[in-house]
């Protein structure tokens, strides 16, 4: 009685479910490994610069004072980018989801993707050529009408190639992946959550505020922070609408600059110790980006009781 | 603060599909009447034209007239939203948003119609809610806690507690059992035994036991086969149609030879 029917097993499928779990564990591990890889490299290759003599530095102050002017002009692009970019992608994405007719719905979040496959140096020459010319007389209508607020204070920029120029460009292309997230949440919606507010005398709005836009908090502040890492991270775009400079509080003046689009601009020609400090900007970056993905997830598992998947 | 309805000649399509035809009912205030019958025979859809929740499926419409204490509710200018507000109603399966503590559950639909309402007064409806659907006692201490931490019996309710909090004319229940285990299903049978003190209540149930322990009326619904519209067969007091129902069909399901 040493081999009942309960002790013998499939061999078969006892090695598929090894393999698999096998698999899965090495895909999880790659990424730690490559994520830890581009650590590793930026650290080591940035050493010299952050332990360089301070006149060695561009700028000639050190690297801390050369880092953190673009350090705040990549989060000011950011900022500009993701205030402009998540009302519209939401509204747009609950307008496809909820509102608009089926027909128009599918040829609308067509659109919608079709904008995400643009190359970000079409958006950029769009911005540089197009953009910036036409907004910049809005540019010094800001200037002598809200030249009060520091943000605005003139004089404008005559070309328009400015940081909130910079900053709009990269709301359009972040939008699409914002949009087409937040649609695929609200979408999955319970059909039980909606009925369960319309039976209590909602309006298809207060719908959406009561049932819709809870469940999809968390999904919102995903999409919203792949469209951050994208909007910090582009460089393309950036090089060609901004022309940059010193930091300043103006929006609607040339200057500032972000951190990828310093590095794109002065990488071909750097040598020695100047390609360590555009490598230590780049750690800089990855630092930040960390930072900010750390800080929506904590955001999202706090609620984690009221998220809906319990 | 409970409306009788009266329905008359009610036709229910699916686009062109007739699924429910020329149904005549009139539904007491303050009782409870069940629907019954076998699946797909139109009940829950006639259900949920009685507070035009039918609306959400596309393409269903109604011809006909249902009359709350004498109000169309297909009359011109009327609101859905208005309609749904006095004529609340409770699904098959139990529906807290799970984003809500159980408190804000209660008051989710009272905080659509009057926005200005003290702590202390929103206190006390919370209370009386949760009282008046019989799950005060084991969730008084766990108000801020989220709704969907309750077990199904207790969602159900807090479903009912929901739906009561906004004073409606009258509950319409879709199955509210169908999900539930027999002892959560008992304590809401004898909810709905107290609530018709105060509220019209309709329920839609497979469950015939329970449409004769609960009911005071009892209509049963029926189709001649697939494809074709459902049809009220017959209705009249629950006693009646249990022990001796006119027609032959009412018998044969009742007794269990089909369905």
């Amino acid at each position: 009685m040493t081999t009942t029917s309960l002790t013998s097993s499939r061999g078969a499928g006892r090695a598929g479910d090894k393999v698999f779990s096998g698999a899965t564990l090495a895909a999880g591990c790659l990424i730690l490994a490559v994520l830890f890889g581009v650590a590793l490299f930026l650290v080591v290759q940035a050493f010299p610069a952050l332990t360089a003599s301070p006149d060695m530095i561009k700028g000639g102050e050190g690297f801390f004072a050369y880092i953190w002017p673009i350090v705040i002009g990549t989060l000011i692009a950011a900022t500009i980018a993701l205030v402009i970019a998540t009302p519209i992608a939401i509204g747009v994405a609950l307008f496809i989801s909820h509102f608009a007719p089926r027909q128009l719905a599918s040829g609308l979040g067509y659109v919608v993707d079709l904008l995400a496959a643009i190359p970000s140096v079409v958006y950029g020459a769009w911005g540089a050529a197009f953009l910036a010319k036409e907004i910049s007389p809005a540019y010094n209508w800001l200037a002598n009408n809200m030249g009060w607020l520091p943000i605005f204070q003139g004089p404008a920029s005559a070309t328009g190639k400015t940081i909130l120029t910079a900053g709009i460009v990269l709301a359009v292309m972040i939008l699409p992946i914002i949009t087409s997230l937040t649609r695929e949440i609200f979408l999955q919606t319970p059909k039980l959550h909606e009925e369960a507010s319309l039976a209590l005398g909602a309006t298809r709005w207060e719908m959406i505020k009561m049932a819709v836009l809870p469940f999809a908090r968390p999904g919102i502040i995903s999409a919203v922070m792949l469209g951050l890492g994208r909007a910090l991270g582009e460089t393309m775009a950036v090089a060609l609408v901004l022309s940059s400079g010193a930091l300043t509080a103006s929006l609607i003046q040339t200057g500032n600059q972000t951190i990828a689009a310093e590095i794109a601009l002065n990488f071909p020609e750097a040598s020695g110790i100047q390609v360590s400090t555009l490598i230590a900007a780049g750690l800089v970056l990855f630092v930040i980006t960390l930072g900010v993905n750390m800080i929506a997830r904590w955001i999202i598992t706090r609620h984690k009781e009221f998220s809906g998947a319990n | 603060m409970s409306k009788r309805i009266d329905v008359k000649d009610l036709n229910v399509y699916y686009s062109k599909f007739l699924a429910v035809e020329d149904v005549n009912i009139n539904i007491d205030a303050k009782s409870v009447t069940a629907f019954i019958g076998p699946s797909g025979c139109g009940k829950s859809t006639f259900l949920r034209t009685l507070n035009r929740m039918h609306e959400v499926i596309p393409g269903a419409r109604v011809e006909g007239e249902v009359l709350l204490d004498g109000d169309n509710l297909y009359g011109p200018g009327v609101d859905p939203v208005t309609v749904r507000s006095q004529i609340g109603m409770v699904f098959q399966r139990p529906n807290p948003f799970p984003t809500m503590s159980i408190r804000d559950n209660v008051l989710a639909g009272v905080k659509l119609n009057n926005q200005k309402m003290s702590k202390g007064e929103a206190d006390a409806l919370v209370e009386r809610s949760l009282r008046g659907a019989n799950l005060w006692n084991e969730v008084k201490d766990r108000l801020a806690k989220p709704g969907s931490g309750l077990s199904g019996g207790q969602q159900q309710r807090l479903c009912i507690a929901r739906a009561i909090a906004v004073e409606p004319q009258v509950i319409l229940m879709d199955e509210p059992c169908s999900a539930l285990d027999p002892i959560s299903t008992l304590a809401i049978e004898d909810l709905i035994n107290e609530l018709k003190d105060e509220y019209t209540v309709v329920i839609v149930t497979h469950n015939m036991q329970q449409a004769a322990r609960v009911s005071q009326k009892t209509a049963f619904f029926n189709i001649a086969g697939t494809g074709k519209p459902g049809r009220l067969i017959e209705y009249g007091d629950t006693h009646t149609m249990f022990s001796n129902p006119t027609e032959k069909a009412t018998e044969d399901y009742v007794s269990g030879r089909f369905g």
